[in-house]
């Protein structure tokens, strides 16, 4: 979805102050935005992240991609920004910075959390068609979305991903099946893991290597 | 009633009187009985003293006299006489005082029966009889009834032992004890039963221990099996009825329920040991006996479930020695291990089903323990092959020709049933059709079928057992054949118009494809003479049936070729493929390695195989240079003109690959679409469904094929989600809904 100038005549005029706003959170899109797509690119994306201070790969960047609605890994549409900026009622890098530890806060929620979660995967599936990500995507992206609430867990999982060649892929399903597997299962114990349930079979295999290398 | 009322001590005096006269009667000492007249006379007194006006009537103190009259004599008469006595003695006179008691308690009732009338009823006292019987029972009995019981119980103890006793006094006996208690059992239960049967649990419990360190576990039994009849007839004998089931049971629990491990288990005869040996009767004895008691079966047919289980472990590890050659066993085996231990299964099972059905007298608890069994050990690997691979090569080997030949059509009939029975406790059904396939493919194909009918048979016992889908294919196979055969004449006929001077004789057999298993093929350079047939077929074919496309399989045909030797020519029966080989050498005197490569068009694993077999097996039709017994890129082959040997016609074989991998890749490859057929139409009807039932359905579903890893279900149902056949419930934990 590109916008141009000429679509932004087809809005409604807002009021001064609101206009104003408006006006400087285009400009600060347009700072960042490459020329010809009218869309900030990956390029324009590390800018802005050392701008920010931000390193470009923390999970910061997500959430606010999240909170954007961002469809497309790596780009921000002026839509996009606009949505996110005006959520965090910020029009300038210091009053965006200043707006990240309550967007942690409330990514971190858990109502928002299962929305952000199944967001965070599917931000990284590359081609229209495809539905599976790269086990060491995932790992990267486990580590990145949930290693703060979850550190013990995700290490084991990820060790246990790197390891394992029975799966290439990681699908939605087995993405989901990690964070019930999180809140619900206690860790380390895991007393209450019962392969006889609906667990996808890479997380009974998980479970097996876990308790095998226990011994 | 204008008499003068009659005084007290006068009308006793009468009574008195006429009661001392039936003693005399009772102790045989006046011989004549009461006449009519005395007895009205006696009946009479007690009459008007009861019906005389106060204070005349005289009911309450002629009760009481009625009463004092037998105290006393009891007192004076009859307890002396029992106190001098003993043991069996005691119980004669005891019966004998009982007897005339009651003759007494009779006829006083008679002479005072008009108290019985009117005065017992109104004071709601006992009537005149069972007051005179209790008069017994209060001064007589009461104290004896202890030192009785005891003595009954030694006199049946020495009977138990053998001795001879005087049953019909101990029936009078317990006679007493039923009487005394007028009507009711209450008595002789409570003052005799109960100690007796105390008794005879206690002398069981003695000659149980005896036993058990004496006898062998049959001669145990057949010592409880007479004590449980001898005691019903004891029963019978001397007993109350009721008395049976309490005694029979008292001594099942002493005999066999506390005893039942220890009998069981006997070293050297116990039920273990009696299934080894075949002792059907002290098998048949056992189940009798132990069907008594709680469990007692239950046990029974633990010990045969093992026992089976075992047999079927031995024959297992004989096939196992077998195979390794570890063991030099007579070589009495016909055939390869494998099939040894199905024709001993088979035999195994023959005989355990025997003892159920002759011992066990069919209950089901044993025909369960049998199946289980089976399916524990049917279920190994036999030797390295699977059981599926070995029950399919048993039925090559009787099907095959050179198999069963000498066999009669019933024992070959009789052998399929058997096979359809130990494949039903086989869980990779399918795998067993997939190798019966192969291998009736390699039958059909290379004309070893021995007898057609038998090949129908099996296949329709198969049919009846496991359905239709279980041998549709292979009945497909059959047709196949049969149909090639129907044309050939046709066929022939047409091959020798087109190609009147062309001498080969040469027949098709068109396989449907997916009744056939698939096999490898490439593309060989056959020599001119055989594409001539080819060609000539095609037209044949195209001109019958227009539609249908044709894939030549030339790695499955065979060829009898003549070779002219120098001694003498001889006929090969051979592949195709080794006839086109070998026919390249009417070209050419010497070919190498790479030239029979390249002039046939063959991959090298096929190329190896090929020329070992005519140059390095048993059979040199060829010569190789260098002489050594492995085929290399570098050898030089040519025809082996010395070649000679006593018969006219040989066939060279040439050693099958294996395919034991490749067939079970095909089963899984089925199953796991059988999986997710399953898991659709389960999902289909149900729409909504928990994980463990969907995995339960599926796994029943699939019971008549195979046996589902239930891992692989899982994956298969996360594969269905995928590909959005089903989705997870979001609201209830472990439950799928099905997409429409």
């Amino acid at each position: 979805v590109s916008t141009n100038l000429t679509s932004r005549k087809a809005q409604r005029v807002p009021t001064k102050a609101v206009s104003k706003e408006i006006e400087r959170i285009d400009q600060l899109f347009y700072t960042y935005a490459d020329g010809s797509s009218s869309m900030i690119d990956p390029e324009g994306i590390e800018t802005l992240c050392s701008h920010l201070e931000v390193p470009h790969t923390d999970v910061r960047i997500l959430m606010l991609a999240w909170k954007m609605g961002c469809e497309k890994q790596g780009y921000f549409t002026l839509d996009e920004w606009r949505t996110g900026m005006k959520a965090l009622r910020a029009d300038s890098i210091s009053k965006l910075k200043k707006a990240f530890p309550e967007l942690v806060q409330e990514v971190t929620r858990s109502s928002n959390f299962q929305d952000f979660y199944p967001y965070a995967f599917r931000y990284c599936l590359t081609e229209d068609k495809k539905k599976c990500i790269e086990i060491p995507v995932a790992c990267e992206l486990l580590n990145l979305v949930l290693s703060l609430q979850f550190r013990p867990q995700v290490e084991k999982l990820i060790n246990y991903l790197k390891h394992q060649n029975e799966y290439k892929v990681i699908n939605m399903d087995q993405w989901m099946g990690f964070l019930r597997f999180c809140n619900e299962i206690n860790f380390p114990s895991l007393d209450n893991y019962d392969a006889d349930q609906a667990w996808p079979l890479i997380l009974d295999n998980f479970v097996e290597w876990l308790r095998a290398s226990e011994n | 009633q204008d008499q003068t009322p009659i005084a007290l001590e006068d009308g006793w005096r009468d009574m008195e009187a006429g009661i001392a006269r039936l003693k005399r009667i009772l102790h045989g000492v006046d011989g004549t009985s009461f006449t009519s007249q005395e007895y009205i006379n006696l009946y009479t007194m007690i009459f008007n003293m009861c019906t005389q006006k106060p204070p005349y009537d005289y009911s309450e103190q002629l009760y009481k006299r009625y009463k004092q009259a037998l105290e006393e004599y009891i007192k004076s008469t009859v307890l002396p006489s029992l106190k001098s006595k003993h043991g069996e003695f005691l119980l004669r006179e005891l019966v004998e005082r009982w007897k005339n008691h009651k003759v007494m308690v009779r006829w006083l009732t008679r002479f005072f029966h008009y108290l019985d009338r009117y005065y017992v009823s109104r004071k709601l006292l006992l009537p005149l009889k069972e007051l005179g019987l209790s008069c017994f029972h209060d001064l007589v009995f009461g104290g004896l009834k202890t030192t009785l019981t005891t003595i009954v119980i030694d006199m049946v103890d020495n009977e138990r032992e053998g001795q001879l006793i005087d049953r019909a006094l101990l029936k009078d006996v317990v006679g007493i004890y039923l009487e005394i208690g007028q009507g009711s059992v209450g008595l002789y239960e409570l003052d005799f039963e109960k100690a007796f049967c105390k008794g005879t649990t206690d002398y069981y419990s003695k000659k149980a221990q005896i036993w058990m360190l004496e006898d062998s576990c049959p001669e145990y039994m057949l010592k409880v099996e007479d004590s449980l009849q001898k005691e019903k007839e004891r029963v019978g004998h001397y007993l109350h009825a009721s008395t049976e089931e309490k005694l029979l049971e008292g001594t099942i629990l002493e005999l066999i329920s506390w005893r039942a491990e220890e009998i069981l288990y006997k070293e050297n005869s116990g039920c273990r040991v009696l299934l080894l040996d075949g002792k059907y009767e002290d098998l048949s004895r056992m189940y009798r006996l132990f069907s008594k008691i709680d469990a007692g079966l239950f046990h029974v047919s633990k010990i045969f479930k093992e026992h089976v289980k075992e047999e079927g472990m031995s024959l297992l590890k004989h096939a196992a020695d077998a195979a390794n050659g570890t063991k030099n066993e007579k070589k009495e085996a016909v055939g390869s291990p494998e099939q040894e231990f199905v024709r001993k299964a088979i035999e195994l099972h023959d005989k355990q089903l025997a003892y159920v059905t002759n011992c066990f007298q069919n209950n089901s608890a044993f025909h369960k323990a049998l199946k289980a069994a089976f399916e524990d050990f049917c279920n190994k690997d036999v030797a390295g092959c699977t059981s599926a691979e070995s029950l399919a090569s048993f039925c090559d080997s009787i099907l095959r020709k050179g198999g069963s030949e000498k066999l009669s059509d019933e024992v070959v009939e009789d052998t399929f049933d058997k096979v359809v029975t130990i494949l039903s406790y086989i869980s990779d059904k399918d795998l067993f059709v997939e190798f019966h396939r192969k291998k009736l493919g390699k039958r059909l194909l290379f004309d070893k079928s021995a007898n057609n009918e038998h090949e129908r048979s099996l296949l329709s016992k198969l049919k009846q057992y496991f359905g239709g889908q279980f041998t549709a294919k292979m009945e497909g196979m059959l047709n196949d054949v049969s149909t090639a055969r129907d044309h050939q004449t046709a066929f022939e006929e047409y091959m020798r118009d087109k190609l009147p001077n062309h001498r080969v004789d040469f027949s098709v057999t068109v396989l449907t494809t997916g009744f056939w298993p698939s096999y490898k093929t490439s593309n060989i350079n056959l020599p001119s003479e055989m594409i001539k047939c080819v060609e000539i077929f095609k037209d044949y074919y195209n001109s019958k049936q227009k539609s249908k496309r044709l894939t030549w399989i030339y790695s499955m045909g065979n060829c009898n070729i003549v070779a002219k030797f120098d001694a003498k020519p001889i006929e090969l029966i051979v592949t195709t493929y080794q006839a086109a080989m070998l026919l390249l050498f009417n070209g050419s005197e010497r070919l190498s390695y790479s030239e029979i490569v390249t002039q046939l068009n063959l991959p090298d694993d096929d190329a190896v195989r090929l020329l070992h077999s005519l140059s390095c097996a048993k059979y040199k039709i060829l010569n190789k240079v260098p002489s050594n017994r492995i085929i290399s890129p570098n050898d030089v082959f040519q025809v082996n003109h010395k070649f000679i040997d006593k018969m006219r016609r040989i066939k060279v074989p040439l050693p099958p690959t294996d395919e034991k991998k490749k067939v079970v890749e095909d089963v899984n490859k089925d199953r796991r679409f059988s999986i997710d057929a399953s898991i659709v139409r389960i999902m289909k009807s149900r729409k909504v469904m928990g994980h463990q039932q969907l995995v339960a359905e599926c796994v029943e579903q699939l019971s008549r094929m195979f046996k589902p890893d239930i891992k692989i279900i899982k994956r298969r149902i996360e594969d269905l989600i995928s590909r959005e056949y089903l989705e997870r419930d979001l609201e209830t934990a472990n439950t799928y809904r099905y997409l429409a």
